[in-house]
């Protein structure tokens, strides 16, 4: 994991500083004089051998130290945290929601693999999953903002920028998008797990020696059925955050996915540099966590 | 007589086979529907100079509701007309050429390049496959429109950018499942055959393991191909994609946007009109994953 980090903030650090003229330009604008950049070049070290600067670079990123923000004038490390927190509670609530329907869908479909039950939630999830974050968001607030509030008079706010405060009305739109891109994945991945526990010799054992249906599901079937989906939600933490990044846009909501797009519209490279190595660490993380946390889960790899 | 019966039975054509097992779809209903729609949107795209009845970039009266008259008066702007006087259903018509050319092509490059990055992680193993799969890694463990972004903002925005960007970023995918196909099929004795014949390694990987490796990949191609249709609608979404004024379908949605709290239709129907292309390679490659499941 520190190896992957450190190869990514190598790569980041490459693609986006290698070319000395062009972070001056960036940061003093097209407008500076070379003069201007030579001295802005000088003081702050860029003339020194690559591998100081990156070093220098890296060190500062460790304590969180980016630099300053070209666009907001103020250092990166003001404006991240906040901006982290909230789009931490989006991805907490769509996440938690996703699996909740995910992992229920999942389970009744794969506790009975090929009956009715099973084909409609294997479509409706390949349906739902068809439908990106860039369609849903607009689908969604064209029905919630002007459909419903012309036709039965109620409706709901089309954008999240908690220009008034925080506000939970705000974020059920926002919510339900990633809720719907997301779940889908999550419910097929749980019934593919479940009907194939559901095929073993134990489950046939309990059902055949009288145990009620019910009591098999839930005391043999599911606790091996979701060890599996743990790891596909954690994983799903990565594609959560390319979700988040659409949601934020169209919804004008100030959270970290918002703030990434900004600053690679405006070559606000400090900026992008912190953004990206906030991303890559979130999904880098999350998947050591998965890993771990499968190993405690399933004690067939725990003891061998 | 005796001739006929000792000489072997004639091999089919590859082309027959690859019929033969392409007509198997048939057999599923879900992967037909997905078909259907693929081929509704691919006929679209050839035919659009003839289906569209409008010109894609031009004006008209702005923000006419569907069905509104056009300033002609004879013909009808069936789907209204966007911010700017835009026929919609003539620039959906034309924006599925863009998205059917540059999705399918970025999909080939990825494999063109994942491909033989798989055969040889999985194929010599060692030193080969360490390096890698460790690149695989570093590359998957960017958010996906993370990646997209840095590096098109790096690269800047064309249609030759984006195949570069999704090819980059596929690449990785595309190596991990082929090294793992790789591993289980290297093992197998018309393989062993091959290198007792003393056939070189480059030959083994594409004439024995490659081709007997094509039904995974087939259903990961058709997954894939409607996740870069995605891809390249969400980089237009925000403002990443391809160069107005043509159209293209994320464009068009990021555009007319802001107008949704009174027209929205203007966003509904390119919408519409990306979801149903992508749940049709979803649905094939569901069929597909099913028939070839079956036997």
């Amino acid at each position: 994991m520190v190896l992957t980090m450190l190869v990514v903030s190598l790569l980041l650090f490459l693609l986006l500083e290698i070319n000395v003229e062009g972070v001056a330009i960036k940061v003093l604008g097209a407008y500076s004089s070379d003069q201007q950049r030579e001295i802005w070049l000088e003081t702050n070290g860029y003339f020194d051998p690559l591998p100081v600067r990156y070093a220098r670079w890296l060190g500062n990123a460790v304590v969180g130290d980016f630099g300053d923000s070209v666009r907001f004038k103020v250092p990166v490390s003001e404006i991240l945290p906040g901006r982290i927190w909230n789009t931490a509670i989006l991805g907490f609530w769509a996440l938690l929601i996703a699996s909740i329907i995910g992992l229920f869908l999942g389970v009744i479909a794969g506790m009975r693999e090929g009956s009715g039950l099973d084909r409609t939630v294997s479509v409706g999830s390949i349906v739902t999953t068809s439908v990106p974050e860039i369609a849903s968001a607009p689908l969604l607030a064209a029905l919630f903002v002007f459909y419903l509030p012309q036709t039965i008079g109620w409706g709901l706010p089309g954008t999240s920028s908690m220009a008034g405060g925080f506000d939970w009305v705000q974020l059920i739109l926002p919510i339900t998008v990633l809720v719907l891109y997301d779940f889908g994945y999550i419910a097929r991945m749980t019934r593919a797990s479940m009907a194939e526990v559901m095929m073993t010799h134990y489950i046939r054992t309990a059902v055949l020696k009288g145990l009620p249906y019910g009591t098999v599901i839930r005391k043999h079937a599911l606790r091996n059925a979701l060890i599996a989906p743990f790891t596909v939600i954690m994983l799903q933490i990565n594609w959560l955050l390319s979700g988040v990044i659409v949601v934020e846009v169209f919804f004008a909501y100030k959270g970290f996915g918002s703030l990434l797009l900004e600053a690679s519209l405006n070559q606000d490279i400090f900026l992008i540099e912190a953004c990206a190595m906030v991303a890559v660490f979130v999904a880098v993380g999350t998947q050591t966590l998965a890993d771990i946390g499968y190993t405690y889960l399933n004690p067939r790899i725990r003891f061998s | 007589m005796t001739d006929q019966a000792i000489s072997a039975p004639r091999r089919e054509s590859s082309l027959l086979r690859l019929v033969k097992g392409a007509a198997l779809i048939r057999e599923s209903w879900v992967g037909m529907v997905g078909l259907a729609i693929i081929v509704f949107w691919v006929l679209v795209a050839l035919l659009a100079d003839v289906l569209a009845p409008f010109p894609p970039n031009a004006t008209g009266a702005a923000m006419t509701l569907p069905g509104g008259p056009a300033a002609d008066g004879s013909s009808v702007h069936w789907l209204g007309t966007d911010h700017l006087g835009r026929d919609i259903l003539s620039r959906i018509i034309h924006g599925s050429r863009q998205v059917l050319l540059y999705a399918p092509l970025a999909t080939l490059c990825a494999y063109i390049v994942g491909i033989p990055m798989g055969l040889a992680a999985g194929y010599r193993r060692g030193l080969t496959d360490d390096v890698l799969s460790f690149i695989a890694n570093v590359i998957l463990s960017f958010p996906v429109l993370v990646l997209y972004i840095i590096i098109i903002a790096t690269i800047g925005a064309s249609g030759f950018n984006i195949v570069i960007a999704v090819t980059f970023a596929s690449a990785p995918g595309i190596m991990r499942i082929v090294r793992g196909l790789v591993l289980d099929l290297r093992n197998r004795e018309y393989v062993f055959a091959a290198e007792t014949r003393g056939e070189s390694a480059w030959r083994i990987m594409m004439i024995e393991i490659l081709p007997n490796a094509r039904g995974p990949l087939i259903v990961d191609s058709c997954l894939r191909l409607g996740y870069v249709i995605i891809t390249i609608g969400t980089l237009g979404f925000l403002g990443l994609g391809l160069p107005p004024p043509d159209p293209d379908w994320g464009g068009m949605i990021t555009e007319t946007r802001s107008f949704i709290t009174f027209m929205p239709h203007m966003v509904v129907f390119p919408c519409l009109a990306i979801s149903s292309l992508v749940l049709g390679f979803n649905l094939l490659a569901d069929g597909l994953r099913e028939v070839s499941l079956r036997d």
